[in-house]
């Protein structure tokens, strides 16, 4: 599992936009709807309607979710992570190391 | 696993009262996040419009003033002249900036005040319950237009960027789209070039206008919303830069 996403599904209010535009197909809508009375989002880590657990940490749901409640992680060490305060260009692209021209460490 | 995306600070930790997939959500995280990438959170001023947004400022960790329906470019105009280090910026909808407050935009651009505009267009007067808006396209069924936006009654969609590029007090029109991820990037890129200009003290008025969804109002699912953003109303209002009088 190279990426994982975490939805608070409490403040989801089930839009479906991230599962619309998700690559992987691994975020589904679920069943049982939150306090609010909205039917929210899962990951599919999480979600037993649509179990996949194919997530990259792209964070394309992250970047269309209009409530911000999807937080992504990804699993490698040689990622830059948006962080307020970074000035430079780069937001969701990998650090460019001299043994590492090909990304093969990018898993 | 190291987190790459959570929320931004300036962005209160708190829901909004949005509709779902309302595209004001994703207009106000871009703007947290760009305050925070800026590092200008402390000296920046926020003014939040009459409309849907006009509870911008529970929303955004910045000062934040009210102010009445469509006045912003006018408020703006005075704290700029009188706190000329701070970074200004009004957020604006349709039904405010190229209705009631056409005046005050266009005047503000003929100055050539040094504020940033960000302009949320979503072709319905959201907040009063989805009448017609002066940037309804045609054909657009509203609660004021129930078989369609038809010319000769209502005339056309009124494009205020094409409008304000004939100023040269405006230096900087872009507009852009919430439609998909990449489009998203751009608009942040955008806005975020729409603030650095006022940062680095060019003088004139910078507008990003933002095409948004509504499909509370376009009866529409989100999802139908943003393809039908993408569709038909990027025909009337093409997406892309405008005016760059500093990058030119």
């Amino acid at each position: 599992m190279a990426g994982k996403i975490t939805i608070d599904t409490e403040r989801c209010k089930g839009c479906g936009l991230c599962v619309a535009v998700c690559p992987k197909n691994c975020i589904a809508i679920s069943d049982r709807s939150n306090k609010t009375g909205y039917y929210p989002a899962q990951a599919g880590t999480d979600s037993a309607l649509r179990k996949n657990d194919s997530c990259t940490g792209c964070a394309m749901c992250a970047v269309i979710c209009p409530d911000a409640v999807i937080e992504v992680s990804r699993n490698s060490n040689n990622i830059v992570a948006i962080e307020p305060g970074r000035k430079d260009k780069p937001s969701l692209v990998r650090k460019k190391t001299k043994t590492d021209s090909s990304f093969s460490k990018y898993d | 696993m190291k987190t790459v995306f959570k929320r931004t600070p300036t962005l209160k930790d708190c829901p909004t009262h949005y509709c779902p997939g309302c595209g004001h959500g994703i207009a106000h995280r871009l703007v947290a996040e760009i305050i925070d990438e800026l590092g200008i959170r402390s000296r920046t001023i926020g003014i939040a419009p009459v409309g849907c947004a006009v509870l911008a400022y529970d929303y955004l960790d910045v000062d934040m003033i009210e102010v009445p329906h469509g006045r912003p470019p006018a408020v703006a105009t005075g704290m700029k002249r009188t706190n000329p280090d701070k970074i200004i910026f009004s957020y604006q909808g349709d039904g405010d900036l190229a209705a009631i407050g056409t005046a005050e935009i266009i005047h503000a651009a003929h100055r050539g005040e040094q504020i940033t505009v960000i302009f949320i267009n979503n072709a319905v007067f959201g907040m009063t319950g989805g009448q017609m808006a002066p940037t309804t396209v045609l054909g657009q069924v509203t609660a004021t237009t129930p078989k369609g936006r038809n010319r000769t009654g209502e005339g056309y969609p009124l494009q205020i960027s094409e409008l304000l590029a004939a100023l040269p007090g405006a230096i900087y029109l872009e507009r852009c789209s919430l439609h998909n991820p990449a489009q998203i990037s751009k608009t942040k890129k955008a806005i975020k070039h729409a603030f650095e200009l006022q940062i680095e003290g060019a003088e004139g008025l910078a507008l990003v206008e933002v095409l948004s969804p509504c499909p509370t109002y376009w009866r529409m699912t989100p999802v139908k919303a943003m393809e039908w953003i993408e569709k038909e109303m990027t025909k009337v209002f093409p997406l892309g830069r405008l005016k760059d009088v500093a990058g030119e």
